[in-house]
């Protein structure tokens, strides 16, 4: 640090100091599971996080997908680069194959798995562990999301317990495509990053099938 | 000195236009009826007292949690720089920028950034800057300020969006259909965002446990524009600062039900550090905010999460629009802030409120608006030069006029008063005086005495004839 920077830091946290009101006390949050994601049956929180979702124009895909590349082919037609973020789809690319972070944008649709969804939201949590190149979230057209519905947690409380949020580099509660309302208040699909955000309830390959 | 916004005669101006202020009360309060949203959660008050609560721990602590923050931050190879103000934010940025010879930024939405002219200050200096939401970018295509701090071109019809985008990007000005437009912007606004070496943020958030910066966006720009870039800059003023991840879960709740009434941003992104062979810079900046720290009326509004639910709630906001403030925030947490940046300047804009309360009410910080806004007005009532030196001049007035052998004498203190005064008061002064001059020839009659008969009557006394 610099002589003007550390003035200016002295400077600043001097007036801080000097100003600051007598020292409150910091509450106890509690995790308010008395409201209706309070139950933690899986099949309640599926049912309310694919109800969040929707309101925020995420699709989620309930039924099973035996067979993803089938899937991504009928979903998505015109598709031609798809890069699969996980190691049980080869896809056409993988993150490792981008020289540049911008060359995401040359990715049609884009596979990856979230550690965890949240009911409350509608969120999926995705970092740069799961996404390798954190571009491939948002530059390519479509995204889709793989999540076991065993890690669907009721609430935004819950979802800041992730150990990711203390670890990673980047992490994002992701919730719905990108959309803006800043023309005439309505709401559009996408403004600058995905068209569209699916969400697959399936568990990981090593998990065997879910059950219920 | 600057002249002080005159917000009632800008307000004037919109309202004589009715298309775009009938528009901008109803989405307003279109707004306003979507956080009912809120209501689907039931500890919601719980949550603006815990909000309310935490902030104001953290404020009388913020010395303790910038210092841990700054350690925090630095671990995660994050470099934090200090600006006393907005001049010495903007060098910071500029030199960034400059060592490694960037020419083009791309930037995510900031009011920090607004309220610094950051913009401006890099452009003077060659360095061409695009904002990749699409409300700032219509506003910086427009060359307006933003008129609203969560949408920044609300007050704009789609044909005014359409022509304007025709005169910048060639596309069909009859054509307002919104996706449209949207795609416009997204088709023009991705090179850039693929080609810049460098993106910025601002930041809703920063975390001290963990030294993290938190972006809520709808669009996902904040992620493009700190991912895509190698070398991210973060904003960031020192009242965002929280000290866990854990309350941090509070605000979150809070935010987005406040300002759009869904449940949570579509992106709600934590940058914690650069990734390999890149690099990640914050700006922590002051400008003014110790100061109000001190001032024990005013120091809550220290505590705004930026939603803009009170100015999508407040009658005055909705129908006179945001640019009528001339100032960078605006609405009713507007009009208690700006005064600390320059109390002349935005000396009128405390008495652009109906003080009705309804943004006490829905503030999900609990932030005392109405009342620090009839403080503002009486602050204003105290300070200011202008009424001091009218009052001062009524009461020489009266004692004058109650005894004229004083008025010789009078009249040389007067003189040397002239002398000393800046010109407005001089002017003033002479404006109280002259207003009265004639009245000696009242003879005994005193200044109050001679006003009680003169006085406009008040409606009671109409009534009563």
């Amino acid at each position: 640090m610099n002589s003007t920077q550390a003035l200016s830091r002295n400077t600043i946290l001097d007036s801080v100091r000097a100003n600051q009101p007598a020292a409150q006390p910091m509450p106890t949050i509690p995790h308010f599971h008395t409201n209706h994601f309070q139950t933690n049956q899986p099949a309640d929180l599926v049912a309310a996080f694919s109800e969040s979702i929707a309101r925020m124009a995420g699709v989620v895909v309930t039924e099973d997908v035996p067979d993803l590349d089938s899937f991504l082919r009928a979903r998505f037609p015109d598709a031609k680069v798809i890069c699969s973020a996980i190691p049980e789809y080869a896809g056409t690319i993988k993150p490792a194959n981008l020289n540049h972070w911008s060359e995401a944008s040359t990715i049609d649709v884009c596979v990856v798995r979230s550690p965890m969804g949240v009911a409350e939201t509608g969120s999926v949590l995705l970092s740069d562990t799961e996404l390798q190149v954190n571009t491939i979230a948002f530059l390519a057209h479509d995204l889709v999301v793989l999540l076991d519905p065993k890690q669907i947690v009721p609430n935004v409380h819950d979802a800041y317990e992730h150990p990711h949020f203390k670890l990673r580099s980047y992490s994002v509660l992701m919730t719905g495509p990108s959309g803006s309302g800043d023309i005439g208040a309505i709401v559009v699909h996408p403004a600058q990053g995905v068209k569209s955000l699916t969400v697959l309830l399936k568990p990981p390959p090593n998990v065997g099938k879910r059950t219920g | 000195m600057s002249r002080p916004v005159d917000q009632a005669k800008n307000a004037e101006t919109f309202l004589a236009d009715t298309v775009h202020e009938q528009r901008l009360d109803t989405l307003l309060w279109a707004a306003r009826m979507r956080r009912a949203a809120a209501r689907q959660v039931p500890e919601w008050e719980e949550l603006r007292t815990l909000a309310s609560e935490i902030k104001e721990h953290t404020l009388s602590n913020l010395s303790d949690y910038m210092i841990q923050f700054e350690a925090r931050a630095t671990a995660n190879g994050v470099i934090v720089h200090w600006a006393r103000d907005a001049h010495e934010h903007n060098q910071i940025a500029y030199d960034i920028l400059a060592e490694q010879e960037i020419n083009l930024l791309i930037k995510s939405k900031s009011m920090l950034t607004e309220e610094c002219e950051l913009r401006p200050f890099l452009e003077r200096r060659g360095i061409r800057v695009t904002e990749t939401d699409l409300g700032e970018r219509i506003q910086q295509l427009d060359n307006q300020p933003p008129a609203h701090i969560t949408g920044p071109a609300i007050h704009k019809t789609n044909q005014d969006v359409a022509v304007l985008f025709s005169q910048k990007y060639g596309s069909d000005p009859n054509n307002e259909d919104t996706a449209y437009l949207a795609g416009v912007m997204r088709e023009n606004t991705r090179p850039d965002i693929l080609n810049a070496r460098a993106g910025m943020t601002g930041a809703n958030f920063v975390v001290a446990e963990t030294g993290a910066m938190v972006v809520a966006t709808n669009e996902g720009n904040a992620d493009l524009s700190a991912n895509t870039p190698q070398l991210h800059i973060c904003s960031v003023g020192i009242e965002k600062i929280i000290p866990t991840t854990e309350s941090l879960a509070v605000f979150i709740r809070l935010l987005a039900r406040s300002a759009t009434g869904d449940a949570i941003t579509q992106y709600t992104s934590m940058f914690r550090g650069p990734r390999k062979g890149a690099s990640m810079h914050v700006i922590l900046v002051d400008n003014g905010r110790s100061a109000r720290l001190g001032m024990k009326r005013f120091w809550h509004s220290l505590k705004c999460i930026r939603c803009a639910a009170c100015m999508n709630t407040c009658p005055v906001y909705r129908r006179s629009g945001g640019l009528s403030y001339g100032s960078t925030y605006m609405g009713p947490i507007g009009i208690i802030m700006m005064p600390t940046f320059e109390i002349r300047k935005y000396s009128e804009l405390p008495f652009a409120s109906t003080l009705n309360d309804s943004c006490t009410n829905v503030c999900p910080v609990k932030i005392d608006i109405h009342e620090q806004i009839y403080g503002w007005r009486e602050v204003m009532e105290e300070n200011d030069q202008i009424q001091v030196v009218k009052k001062e001049a009524m009461r020489v007035a009266d004692k004058v006029l109650s005894h004229p052998a004083l008025y010789q004498i009078a009249t040389t203190t007067l003189s040397t008063a002239l002398e000393v005064l800046p010109h407005f008061a001089i002017y003033n002064r002479l404006n109280a005086w002259g207003k009265h001059r004639d009245v000696p020839e009242a003879g005994a009659e005193t200044f109050h005495a001679w006003y009680r008969t003169h006085r406009p009557k008040t409606n009671e006394e109409v009534r009563r004839g």
